[in-house]
């Protein structure tokens, strides 16, 4: 074996050693990686309760409602499994909107109501011009987007119920 | 040994001087073509309007941030089998271009992540693994210009970057692994959730961005020789046997 080839050798196990450990701490601090937890494992009791994380889903159509204040707004958030109520006291991103994806930062209260400091609006991945979105809807395929990973991917238009 | 022949800096200091030229014409040509097709041929976006024009900027610089890394990885890998000094010299004029569309990739997506997301900034584990890249780069530079000694600074360096480049498979992955902020994949192997009016001048902007890339490495690299071979007798022939080009002296 030529000193280069051990050299090549040297480095290849090493490299691999350190993928394998990353890996593992990656996997070990997996629950602190997430940006936000959806309402299933919010239901599961895998969100903290004593202080604030994030929730993450889509906006149910037809359950953004406006108090008289006109600051306050309320709208379900749901990964097509469960649903949790969210209240929020502030102005929404422009790209918030019911059935889009949304992720509140609060905390949950003892009434099962999420109270949000902040709401950011977390869109999916398809880009199409508006025509394009239009004709897919008309046909009857409105665009299905994965708002977060593992979530089965939702109609977004109640309306259909054919799946392209 | 015909396939080092290259990996000599006195060989390839002339070649590089011959093919940047053309990797910059392509650049401006394609980053010309890309920039119109995106800013003023591609239809706006059915949920977001014109902001999502940043995707021609924002996306082929996030993609040459992760891919200069791993190259200079790769070299790293090269530099430290074969002792090639040329490898060494290939980090250090890719990094800066590395590190500087890693920042273009934190700074469009900042400016496009107000409007639509609401911030400015979050820990996602894309946006955090990204930042990471960042200090990546900028370590790499540190690192091999805090070393007097030429040799060692460059097996530092390179042992940092082949280390580091564990981080570039967990920026692509982490939308995949992870809840994130961030969007997944618009464009990948198995198809595409962008309109093709879209993806084109994207992809166009990706190829400017990579000529423009190996334009500039080679530039840089023939500085990096010159400085480092000064001492060698044919660089030295260089400015014997003709007088000093303007070109060496700006490259």
């Amino acid at each position: 074996m030529k000193a280069r080839h051990k050299r090549f050798m040297w480095i290849a196990i090493g490299l691999l050693i350190i993928a394998v450990a990353v890996t593992l701490v990656l996997r070990a601090f997996n629950s602190n990686l997430v940006f936000f937890f959806t309402p299933s494992e919010v239901a599961e009791q895998k969100a903290p309760k004593d202080r604030t994380f994030r929730l993450g889903g889509l906006v149910t159509a037809g359950s953004l409602a406006r108090t008289s204040d006109g600051l306050t707004v309320k709208f379900d958030v749901t990964d097509t499994a469960k649903t949790i109520p969210v209240t929020y006291t502030g102005i929404l991103p422009d790209l918030f909107k019911e059935g889009k994806g949304v992720v509140a930062q609060g905390r949950i209260g003892t009434d099962g109501v999420f109270k949000a400091s902040e709401v950011l609006a977390k869109h999916d991945e398809n880009y199409m011009p508006p025509e394009a979105a239009e004709a897919l809807k008309r046909a009857g395929h409105p665009i299905e987007g994965k708002v977060f990973a593992g979530q089965k991917p939702v109609v977004t238009q109640a309306s259909s119920n054919i799946k392209p | 040994m015909s396939i080092f022949k290259y990996a000599s800096p006195s060989t390839f200091y002339p070649l590089a001087g011959k093919i940047a030229p053309w990797f910059a014409v392509v650049a401006a040509m394609l980053g010309a073509v890309g920039l119109y097709l995106g800013l003023f041929r591609a239809p706006v976006d059915f949920q977001q309007g014109e902001v999502y024009r940043i995707i021609f900027i924002h996306v082929p610089a996030a993609w040459m941030a992760m891919l200069i890394y791993l190259v200079m990885a790769a070299y790293g890998v090269m530099a430290l089998t074969f002792n090639t000094r040329l490898s060494s010299m290939m980090m250090e004029a890719l990094a800066p271009t590395g590190a500087m569309f890693t920042v273009l990739a934190l700074w469009t997506g900042a400016l496009w992540g107000k409007p639509t997301w609401g911030t400015f900034w979050a820990w996602d584990a894309r946006m955090t693994s990204t930042l990471i890249l960042l200090f990546l780069y900028v370590g790499y530079l540190a690192l091999i210009n805090a070393i007097d000694d030429k040799k060692r600074a460059d097996k530092a360096g390179a042992l940092l970057v082949i280390v580091g480049s564990v981080n570039v498979p967990i920026i692509y992955f982490s939308v995949k692994w992870w809840n994130t902020l961030h969007q997944g994949y618009s464009v990948a192997t198995s198809g595409s959730s962008m309109d093709p009016s879209m993806r084109m001048p994207m992809l166009v902007m990706t190829f400017a961005c990579w000529a423009y890339a190996i334009a500039v490495a080679l530039w840089r690299v023939r500085a990096i020789i010159l400085e480092r071979e000064k001492e060698a007798a044919w660089v030295a022939n260089l400015y014997v046997a003709s007088p000093p080009k303007t070109s060496g002296a700006r490259a």
